[in-house]
């Protein structure tokens, strides 16, 4: 589907990894504005069509014993339950709804971007980038609203030698202000390197020669992209839960 | 992909006039807005169902299951020493029961032995009763038997000396015979 319609160069066989990334309103041709019902819109709908028939229809029976599906979302549920337990500390199960908001969007955008065809919400940088800055001025807002100016003093790493402490604020402070760089891009650029990869393996598929090995490849590479789906989902939360931890627990450094 | 049929290229900067993407696609920030857009909307959107209505229900459900597990477990540690207590009381009431039976039984064979003991005398009794009545009747018939030889003898007797052409008074036939009888 990348090489389709796009042959500027002229020769048969040409690859375009990054096609699969372009932003198009569903109905017509036309301007992206703000507003416009893109596959954007679509994919990210079908991720939220997604959770709630796991989190809301599969669990209306409220069972005892569960079903199968039932029992998929309440393991859901307690993965991230325990995590923001174990990392952000007790005071932080209160934004496990939050967590657990994040975690299920950026999984399930992961998951259904491997569809063919699909659009990867979660590989544009706009959209990650959006995510990460709601948890750097969440995280921020809320430790300063639970400690005050307090919130601050853990840049000033008060067990280092008094000399040292003023070096050490100013890369403790750089690296707080480069979390939702490194949270943004690490899932973007993952999920980004991923399809492209894939899209490249798929486009030799067309050689004859080589479409053995790049059949094997695309499909090696697939397998390993499902791992990356959730692997990255599970670590822009976990992150998550670790700044989270800076505003609501007790112990710094 | 429609892009390519109509003349209009929206998106020159991220676009070739044929559809293809220029460099990254997730460089192009004319497209961005939009995305940021259905993100917030996507996010409140997932956001309200899960705090309002999956979140709560799971967490009722997680919670109503560990305490019938607890009450369950409970009632398990109840039921067990119930058991642990009835079985107590099982073996009490079947000892009690076993020494019962044991006076039962005693009782039994005593009085067994005291009826057979009455009956055994009541057969003694009996048996010498009847041993008695035999005696006195064999004497009886004893004594009609001597007697009944005697007449036999005696009549015999008197036959043989009539037959002999003896005549003989029956007194000193009697006298004789019975000198005989008791000789």
């Amino acid at each position: 589907m990348a090489a389709e319609g796009t042959a500027e160069g002229g020769s048969g066989f040409s690859i375009h990894p990054m096609d699969q990334f372009i932003v198009k309103p569903l109905w017509g041709d036309g301007p992206v504005g703000t507003f416009t019902v893109t596959n954007v819109t679509l994919w990210m709908g079908v991720a939220l069509l997604c959770v709630f028939a796991l989190f809301v229809l599969a669990t209306r029976h409220r069972g005892i014993i569960p079903t199968r599906l039932q029992s998929v979302a309440e393991v859901f549920y307690g993965f991230i339950h325990n995590m923001v337990e174990e990392v952000a500390g007790h005071d932080g199960v209160k934004y496990f709804p939050y967590v657990m908001t994040l975690f299920l969007f950026i999984l399930l955008s992961n998951l259904l971007g491997l569809l063919p065809m699909s659009f990867t919400t979660t590989s544009h940088v706009a959209v990650t980038a959006s995510l990460a800055l709601l948890v750097f001025f969440g995280v921020t807002l809320i430790g300063i609203a639970r400690k005050g100016l307090g919130f601050f003093s853990m840049f000033w790493v008060s067990s280092a030698p008094l000399a040292l402490r003023p070096v050490l604020a100013v890369i403790e402070i750089i690296s707080y202000i480069m979390r939702p760089v490194s949270h943004s891009i690490r899932l973007a650029g993952n999920l980004l390197a991923g399809h492209a990869v894939l899209k490249v393996f798929a486009g030799f598929a067309s050689m004859a020669i080589i479409s053995p090995l790049a059949i094997a490849g695309a499909v090696g590479i697939y397998a390993l992209e499902v791992l990356v789906a959730f692997v990255q989902a599970y670590v822009f939360t976990i992150l998550t839960c670790v700044y989270l931890k800076d505003a609501v627990g007790d112990a710094h450094h | 992909m429609a892009t390519e049929t109509h003349g209009v290229n929206w998106h020159a900067e991220c676009l070739y006039d044929a559809g293809g993407a220029k460099g990254m696609p997730q460089l192009c920030t004319d497209w961005m807005p939009n995305q940021i857009f259905w993100l917030a909307v996507a996010l409140v959107v997932l956001f309200v169902i899960l705090s309002r209505i999956a979140l709560p229900r799971i967490g009722a459900v997680l919670a109503e299951r560990k305490g019938t597990i607890t009450n369950d477990l409970a009632a398990a540690e109840e039921l067990k020493l119930k058991a642990l207590e009835a079985e107590k009381a099982y073996n009490e009431a079947l000892a009690t029961a076993r020494t019962e039976a044991g006076k039962i039984i005693a009782a039994a064979k005593a009085e067994i032995q005291k009826d057979l003991d009455a009956a055994t005398a009541k057969a003694d009794v009996e048996i010498t009763a009847r041993a008695a009545e035999s005696e006195a009747k064999i004497a009886e018939i004893r004594a009609g038997a001597e007697e009944a030889v005697q007449a036999v003898a005696k009549d015999t007797a008197k036959e043989l000396v009539a037959a002999l052409g003896g005549s003989a008074d029956a007194r000193s036939v009697t006298a004789a015979i019975a000198a005989r009888l008791k000789g």
